[in-house]
């Protein structure tokens, strides 16, 4: 009896096996997908701006103001250009050719030599705010640095009464790319678990081979378990190739134990695996289950996960709805077991809340699947 | 080109989409929820952040200092501490994001004129968070400096920096990101709906039969195109209702360019979500090739991080993606108030995408077949 029962399960594994490596879009979402966004997110999204255009307005050009654009020059953010009046360069802002304004009027020179005030303005596009705040900083530093060599080389060095000492752990050069990618891993699984996952069992529904294999001695669990291995297996070695390549191809520092990443990884990808056979058993039609399976997962993972947006800056309601996004969870581990360590209080809570999410969603599938069989 | 021909498939076509009742919903229901919670959820702007306070110092002026960041509402401080050992587990256990550490030569060092220096400890595994977070200490730590001198009788640096922000006055990201989701969400769903109509037939079979009717390639080619671009246009519009009504994001520009742009992107939309479905065999297939043309195209579209800060040849890539487009008329519109001119740079690669797209997918109507 027993033999059988593991004949059954063996022979069902085979049936998805053979399927997932016959179709070449199975196995490209397994593997193409996950390089082609690991280079996309390695290489080419950053956060980190350089080479600002900025339009510096001289109105009247003598050595001060030479000395501040030449600051602008030679740093390694700006990308300056100049006008020598500013309906120009304002012109060029609304035409989106430079995101910034630095302007000195002419009577900027003469005032600070009489030691009167001297404002600069400055006008940014603040359309991508973000990027508008991180531009304003460079420029506020930049514009300090100049100012207090400037007045040591008059010989009235600036009081500076406190001075910042910045320390960042984890990722000391504040680089996008070191959170960026460990988060990454998490789309790619949600990816392969859940969207693969729905799609093929949606389609034997839409074929009724879903009711020929029920009609089979099959039992209700195996049929299940013969379902999710396969997939299971395809989802973890994604996830080994992804780790693979943020390690040494993107170096982004391991610090955590690799067999916790493995062991949480694994919990991760049977939650999305049960969402994915949720999804497919609901909806039971191949346009449906793509759609819900890119509405409920995967856009959910990109942006209620903490993955690329600060979950603690969201309102209290969409923080509430993040804790139902499992992403959310896999993303604070991955993150921490990447840059951080093996943190346990950390990787214990939420793979704690995996584990709850996955016991819930097995349950559901387990009824639904009865359901259906009566 | 029979015009009856075209109408009857289109019919043919909004039955076959619109007569489940999952799909009605899946089409109506999602993308509005995905609007509302992404629309407030999406954002870069810091508030609360969670500070722990390392006073060793305790002088009236570290006071004023701490009031300073007690008063920013940026800023949230949790606990205070008054060891060294207690730092890491607060940081490592993501308990706080900011450690400020307070020497205890601080006041002294103050009161006699030299620099105080001022410790700022910041998990980074938010590289954005932790900088961003940095820039708002900044800028408080800029205005204790110069009302300290003030204070002292001092004056301050003479040179003042007078910042204004042009469009988005309060640099608020939710006006960034939310007219980014007009282009985002309007994008998925014509793309899913386009890319499985014809993949639908194939796997039915009765593409072939379709192409043995008295249609032309053209006929069908529009015939399919249509749905895409009506439900597309009623969901970009129903967005732009709540966004203006919902987020009060301002309409400032001319709403006849942000349609135009609408349409030539929905042009291209539909054309690249045919071309998928034409080369696909099974819907599955369609589904996870809309994929594999989605997320890229909305990484690299300039919705979330800004194209400028790409390596060169990825921005070369960026020219093939309609969404790039399409979201520098968006916020153009909605936050500069451009009209048609300033666009027009955006306007015809769209019109280009969308008509090389067409012809190709019309071509492999015929010349796929197996």
């Amino acid at each position: 009896m027993r033999k059988l029962a593991r004949m059954r399960l063996l022979g069902m594994i085979r049936k998805e096996s053979l399927q997932i490596l016959r179709d070449p879009s199975s196995i490209s979402i397994a593997f193409v997908l996950p390089m082609v966004l690991l280079f996309l997110f390695g290489y080419g999204v950053s956060l980190d701006a350089r080479l600002i255009p900025v339009g510096i307005v001289i109105e009247q050009p003598d050595t001060t103001t030479q000395s501040l654009a030449g600051a602008f020059e030679r740093s390694e953010f700006f990308q300056p250009s100049y006008f020598d009046n500013i309906q120009t360069a304002q012109q060029m802002l609304n035409e989106r050719h430079i995101d910034g304004i630095l302007w000195m009027r002419n009577n900027f020179s003469s005032n600070l030599l009489a030691g009167g005030e001297a404002p600069i303005g400055l006008i940014i596009n603040g359309v991508d705010s973000n990027q508008a705040n991180i531009t304003q900083g460079y420029i506020q530093g930049t514009w300090l640095a100049w100012l207090s060599r400037y007045a040591e080389s008059r010989g009235q060095p600036l009081p500076i009464p406190v001075s910042l000492e910045q320390r960042v752990w984890f990722n000391a050069a504040l680089s996008s790319r070191l959170f960026l990618v460990p988060g990454l891993i998490a789309i790619i699984m949600t990816m392969i678990g859940s969207l693969l996952t729905a799609l093929v069992v949606a389609r034997e529904w839409e074929r009724g081979t879903m009711e020929a294999l029920m009609v089979t001695p099959l039992r209700i669990g195996e049929m299940l378990a013969g379902k999710l291995i396969p997939y299971f297996v395809l989802g973890m070695a994604g996830m080994l190739f992804s780790v693979a390549m943020a390690v040494w191809q993107f170096d982004v520092p391991l610090r955590g134990s690799f067999w916790l990443l493995v062991v949480s990884s694994a919990l991760f990808m049977l939650v999305a695996l049960a969402i994915g056979l949720l999804i497919s058993i609901i909806s039971k039609n191949q346009f449906v289950a793509g759609q819900l399976a890119i509405i409920v997962t995967f856009l959910p993972a990109f942006i209620l996960s903490g993955f690329l947006f600060d979950i603690n800056s969201m309102p209290e309601w969409v923080q509430l709805i993040t804790h139902l996004v499992p992403a959310r969870y896999f993303v604070a581990i991955l993150q921490t077991l990447f840059l951080a360590g093996d943190v346990w209080p950390v990787v214990l809570s939420n793979m704690g809340a995996l584990l709850i999410m996955l016991l819930f969603f097995f349950a559901l599938v387990w009824r639904k699947s009865h359901k259906h069989l009566e | 080109m029979v015009f009856r021909h075209i109408i009857a498939l289109a019919i043919k076509e909004f039955l076959a989409l619109l007569r489940d009742k999952r799909s009605r919903m899946v089409i109506i229901g999602p993308p509005i929820a995905q609007l509302l919670i992404f629309g407030f959820a999406a954002t870069y702007d810091l508030n609360n952040v969670p500070v722990a306070i390392y006073d060793e110092d305790r002088g009236t002026a570290a006071r004023e200092l701490v009031s300073r960041i007690e008063g920013s509402p940026n800023f949230q401080v949790i606990t205070t501490i008054s060891h060294d050992s207690e730092v890491a587990p607060l940081i490592d256990n993501k308990k706080v994001l900011l450690v400020l550490h307070i020497g205890q030569h601080f006041s002294g060092d103050l009161m006699q004129g030299r620099t105080a220096p001022l410790q700022a400890i910041l998990d980074g595994r938010n590289s954005n968070t932790a900088m961003i977070a940095m820039n708002y200490l900044r800028s408080i730590l800029l205005d204790y400096n110069r009302s300290w001198l003030e204070s002292q009788g001092r004056s301050g640096p003479l040179v003042t920096l007078q910042t204004r922000a042009w469009y988005n006055e309060n640099l608020q990201s939710r006006w960034f990101i939310v007219p980014g989701i007009i282009g985002l969400l309007t994008l998925v769903v014509t793309m899913l709906v386009t890319a499985l109509s014809v993949a639908r037939e194939r796997e039915a079979g009765t593409f072939d039969q379709l192409l043995v009717t008295p249609l032309r390639p053209v006929e069908i080619l529009i015939g399919k195109a249509i749905p895409g671009i009506v439900i597309g246009l009623l969901e970009a519009s129903l967005i732009i209702v709540l966004m203006v009504l919902f987020f009060d994001i301002p309409l400032r520009g001319s709403l006849g360019a942000l349609y135009l742009g609408i349409m030539l992107f929905l042009l291209s939309a539909v054309g690249i979500g045919l071309m998928i479905s034409a080369i696909a065999i099974t819907q599955q297939q369609a589904v996870l090739g809309a994929f594999l043309f989605l997320v890229p195209a909305v990484i690299l579209s300039g919705f979330s991080t800004p194209i400028a800060n790409m390596p060169q040849v990825i921005q070369w890539l960026t020219y093939l993606n309609p969404l790039r487009y399409f979201l520098v008329i968006v916020r153009g519109v909605t936050l500069e108030g451009d009209g048609y001119a300033l666009l027009t740079n955006q306007y015809w690669p769209m019109a280009i995408i969308g008509v090389v797209s067409l012809l190709l997918a019309g071509w492999l109507f015929r010349n796929r077949m197996y």
